[in-house]
């Protein structure tokens, strides 16, 4: 089932996962993600037609805040590390036309 | 008596009766790194300066009395994917190459309520992504007992500064098996806790739904204080579980009378390295001697863990590195055409192979098409392998069998074949999968002269177990390896 | 014969929860602060940081959700919608997907074309992202994140509408419920509730639907008027020419009045949802549910019917109080103090409106307390100030909230009550008006009122209108 990986769907998981892939970097991880894949396929031997998908181990629930401002003003915490900073906010690249 | 004989209680001890100062303590950390560490490279980053400030005003607390907990005084290596308010947290990657925290992760916290002095942070796989200490964008860690050899992995910086006498004890973060795998390769002491017992506020998050903070010491009684000091009921993080037996000290008892232990069969296959497989059941020996009831089973779908492991953590990790863009802290390529390609540049740039193959996979198991395939199938075996813990525990106190099927390899040897490399994970993940408390202790050397870990497993909640066991076992050994 | 089309349209509105404070952090939610000053490790991504949900959230939900005849979904997750933009500092937007709080609902409306019901597909919880503003000086933007985390509620319409009226009765419908909860200020301009439309067209009297397109940034019932029109337009003449619609997300330039579409190949719009594994799922038992239903307030439809039993006022007079919670509450209280429904809606209905529209406000910024209308009233009652003054009165209130008795004593505007000093007043009045006097003998009625006008005028207006008349007569 390895054959499901090819260029374009490097080309894809590229524009979804934010990576510009040089062509050997392309080439191992088409190498790389078949090779996974075909691991992973194991799993399709299991028979898991009457089992409830697990995203957590415990049934721990209902963890709320309640609504109460407890946070004064971070700014000057939350700029410390941007790479561009202009009027107390991050400076990014133009996003639009 | 040499300072850095001491584990961390009895340095504490020796601390508080007078013997020794933190000050002093912390001078005999920095001599052993300043003599280790050009080979080593535990560290990642090193306050040396704010460690001896922090250590004088722990001596003047401790003398007046206002600090008294069994940590208290002693010097602490955090691992690099631990927030700490103030200090670089690079988590071994470019991409956060000069990023400091606004705040300290919560367990760190924790320490240094009780006493316990940082030194610095230790390195790890990137974004503890790697079981070798390989990925790091800082250079290898080398495993102390034969620096041709890794300290494993991701905590390997961890387990290497216990391992070298370059701090007391240290902190790691086990997501697939990164604390208790470094610690057997180092001859240390790893555990990791039921899941949500210790806070992941401030850590960097891997695999939410597998990542938990746990400690590597000298031995099993340091093990059981610092776990007692780190695991908290922590608001902040709606996967913390609020415990009332924390007092894990009170099950360093020599005894294990009528405890049921289960090895199972499965672990003992192909691919288990025979000296490792020897101690191990030599190990299983001596506790039945101890008198602990210890027979064989089938854990069953042991072999599906892998795959499971893998495509959760790696869907986990695509999620939670997304937000690595060059825009609110860390790396920033530096040229760029629009924000898109500022992303990649940024990212392409930042992040080491290995993480970049794990967002890639993660990415795509997610992908439209085939989430139900991949990502839903691997959520329902991991219940299935919860089940089959579950039953496992019915019947037994606790599991015991290996770490990891060798010794520590050379450094240069995994890499190459990263499949390979995640089939080394098989005995440490499932306890992830199911959210169980793990511990890794020394059960022997090999020819070569590496350590073998043994490891332990019990049922949620029963660290205390763990521990009673570990201890048990571990008065014997320390006894016979004398 | 020209094909004859039919539009079909559903919506999604985003609607901003009022809570105090964010959804997964103790940030404010105020409006008006300077960049990022509402800002934590949470709502900005720092690496480590953990999302712990607001309760508040959740009730705010399940109450619209009960009022919009949704079933609650009591066992109900949050998950993970992952794109990179530089608002969505963590370039996942925490919402849910694969078990929405709600679902299942309808709400009623009506139109020149009668009643109809429009359903309700599903409602979800979800987080808001941050500001960008662009930069001109820099060619660049720049990120605010103040906003990021504040709680939205996504209401999914069916594509049940078939015209824009259709969809401004629905969100006018949504819009009430929203504010008699008081869960949103719910305002369109300001961003507090924002509507996407799906628009497809097909044939009259085809099965199935045609391909939707998806149009964003619509902030006025106009925009959304002229968008739907525009869109409307733009798909039928694709049609009629052969060509097809792409299923594509378009966004709307109000001073253009154009769409155009959203296309980047760097947008593949495949979010990779998941379960959030930072969030706990959230249990709502039966017991929390009946509570939330118990606190449900008194819906317009409900407090129509009650107030024309209860009171004796115009139907008309009624539509308009309840339009707006706020007035309606303003209405209760006041009458629940002076026990005058019909006094009481006069003010609302006339002084208080012109003030509103003269002001360009809206009812809910209406400052004065219901104890001060009641005053008010009371004093006109009483006969302690003429309507005249208490029309200047009520200004005065309508502006700052004022005590009318107060301000009746410091200023000095109560009615004289003294028929000596009145009779003294009229006396020089009629002394020297002498034409008018003689006018209204010889049979001009009409010239009394010139001489009610001049007594007011030297009473400075503190007179009653009605005794000054009586004594007129008297002395005439």
């Amino acid at each position: 089932m390895a054959n499901i990986i090819t260029d374009e769907t490097i080309e894809y998981v590229g524009i979804l996962a934010k990576l510009a892939l040089s062509e050997d970097e392309k080439k191992q991880a088409k190498k790389d993600m078949g090779r996974m894949l075909d691991y992973i396929d194991k799993l399709a031997a299991l028979d898991t037609t009457e089992i409830e998908p697990m995203s957590h181990v415990f049934s721990v629930q209902n963890v709320f805040r309640e609504d109460v401002v407890t946070n004064g003003d971070e700014s000057e915490k939350t700029l410390k590390n941007a790479p561009g900073e202009k009027d107390n906010m991050f400076m990014v690249p133009k996003t639009f036309d | 008596m040499d300072i850095l004989a001491y584990s961390a209680v009895e340095l504490s001890a020796a601390i508080k009766a007078g013997k020794v100062t933190a000050v002093e303590a912390m001078e005999a950390v920095f001599a052993r790194i300043d003599e280790k560490e050009s080979t080593v490279n535990a560290y990642v980053t090193i306050d040396r300066e704010q460690a001896f400030k922090t250590a004088t005003i722990t001596q003047e607390k401790i003398e007046k009395g206002e600090l008294t907990g069994m940590l208290a005084g002693v010097p602490v290596a955090i691992k690099d994917n631990l927030c700490t308010e103030g200090i670089r947290t690079t988590c071994s990657s470019k991409i956060l190459e000069n990023f400091v925290p606004t705040f300290s992760a919560e367990a760190v916290l924790n320490l240094e309520k009780a006493g316990a002095v940082m030194i610095g942070k230790t390195n790890m796989d990137e974004f503890a992504m790697g079981s070798t200490t390989e990925t790091s964008a800082y250079g290898v860690t080398r495993n102390p007992w034969n620096t041709d050899h890794v300290p494993g992995g991701s905590s390997g910086g961890s387990a290497a500064a216990v391992a070298a006498g370059e701090c007391f004890f240290a902190l790691g973060s086990d997501t697939g098996g990164s604390i208790r795998q470094p610690a057997s390769f180092c001859g240390v002491v790893g555990l990791k806790p039921t899941y949500g017992t210790v806070s992941r506020y401030g850590l960097v998050a891997y695999g939410s739904s597998l990542d938990q903070i746990g400690p590597l010491t000298k031995n099993v009684a340091d093990c059981a204080a610092v776990l007692e000091a780190i695991a908290s009921h922590d608001t902040k993080d709606s996967t913390s579980v609020e415990r009332k037996d924390t007092d894990f000290t009170t099950a360093l008892i020599d005894d294990v009378k009528g405890m049921k232990i289960g090895i199972p069969r499965d672990y003992f296959g192909e691919g288990l390295d025979s000296e490792v497989k020897d101690a191990v059941f030599a190990a299983a020996k001596t506790l039945a001697a101890k008198g602990a009831v210890v027979e064989e089973f089938d854990l069953s779908l042991v072999e599906y863990a892998i795959p499971t492991y893998y495509t959760i953590a790696a869907a986990e990790a695509s999620s939670n590195l997304e937000r690595f863009d060059g825009i609110k802290y860390g790396y920033r390529a530096a040229s760029y055409k629009g924000l898109h390609d500022m992303y990649k540049k940024t990212r392409s740039e930042g992040f080491g192979a290995e993480v970049k193959r794990r967002i890639m996979l993660g990415s795509f198991v997610l992908s439209s098409g085939y989430y139900d395939a991949y990502y839903l199938k691997a959520l329902k075996v991991k219940a299935m392998i919860k089940k089959a813990f579950d039953e496992a525990f019915a019947k037994y106190d606790l599991i015991l069998g290996p770490v990891a099927p060798t010794t520590a390899p050379k450094i240069g040897e995994s890499l190459s074949d990263p499949l390979k490399m995640y089939l080394g994970d098989i005995y440490t993940i499932s306890v992830n999968l199911a959210g169980l408390p793990g511990i890794s202790l020394p059960c022997g050397i090999d020819t070569k002269g590496l350590p073998i870990g043994l490891q332990l497993i019990a049922d949620s909640f029963q660290e205390k177990r763990l521990i009673q066991a570990a201890y048990t076992y571990e008065q014997t050994y320390s006894k016979e390896m004398r | 014969m020209a094909k004859q089309y039919e539009t079909v349209i559903g919506l999604e509105v985003h609607v901003e929860l009022a809570t105090k404070t964010k959804i997964f952090c103790g940030c404010s939610t105020a409006f008006g602060g300077a960049p990022n000053t509402h800002t934590c490790p949470v709502c900005t991504g720092m690496p480590g940081s953990l999302p712990v949900l607001n309760k508040q959230v959740v009730n705010y939900a399940m109450a619209v959700g009960l009022a919009t005849n949704c079933t609650i979904t009591q066992y109900c997750k949050f998950d993970r919608k992952n794109y990179f933009y530089p608002d969505n500092p963590q370039n996942y937007q925490i919402s849910q997907l694969y078990l929405p709080i709600c679902r299942n609902g309808y709400v009623d409306i009506e139109t020149s074309e009668g009643k109809k019901s429009v359903g309700i597909h599903e409602i979800h919880m979800e987080e808001d992202a941050g500001k960008l503003i662009h930069d001109e000086w820099e060619d660049c933007s720049l990120v605010d994140y103040n906003r990021s985390g504040v709680p939205l509620i996504e209401i999914v319409s069916e594509p049940d509408m078939r015209s824009a009226e259709e969809v401004i009765a629905y969100l006018e419908k949504l819009r009430m419920i929203v504010q008699y909860l008081g869960v949103s200020d719910c305002k369109l301009n300001e961003g507090s509730m924002r509507a996407d439309v799906n628009l497809s067209v097909r044939e009259v009297g085809a099965e199935t639907f045609g391909t939707r397109t998806e149009m964003k940034n619509l902030n006025s019932f106009r925009a959304i008027t002229h968008a739907i029109a525009g869109e409307r337009e733009r798909q039928i003449e694709l049609l009629e020419t052969g060509q097809q619609v792409t299923q594509e997300t378009r966004r709307w330039d109000d001073t253009k009045e154009y769409s155009y579409a959203m296309r980047s190949k760097e947008d593949a719009q495949d979010y990779r949802y998941f379960p959030d594994p930072d969030l706990v799922p959230v249990y709502i038992s039966d017991a929390w549910l009946q509570q939330v239903r118990d606190n449900q307030p008194e819906f317009r439809e409900e407090k129509m019917a009650r107030y024309k039993k209860e009171f004796d006022i115009p139907e008309y007079d009624i539509g308009i109080i309840t339009d707006s919670k706020h007035l309606a509450d303003l209405f209760e209280e006041t009458v629940a103090i002076c026990g005058q429904p019909k006094k009481v809606s006069n003010w609302l209905m006339g002084e208080t409106l012109r003030l509103l529209k003269e002001k360009n406000m809206d009812p809910e910024d209406i400052c004065f307390s219901p104890q001060n209308l009641a005053r008010l009233i009371g004093l006109v009652d009483s006969k302690a100030v003429n309507s005249t003054v208490a029309k200047e009165i009520f200004e005065v209130m309508f502006a700052e909230d004022i005590d009318p008795e107060k301000y009746v004593e410091e200023k000095g505007l109560k009615t004289v009550n003294d028929e000596g000093a009145l009779r003294k007043i009229i006396e020089e009045v009629i002394a020297a008006n002498p034409q008018s006097v003689e006018d209204y003998r010889g049979g001009k009625q009409k010239a009394i009122g010139f001489l009610v006008g001049q007594t007011m005028k030297a009473m400075k207006g503190k007179a009653d209108p009605g005794m000054v008349n009586k004594v007129l007569k008297e002395l005439l």
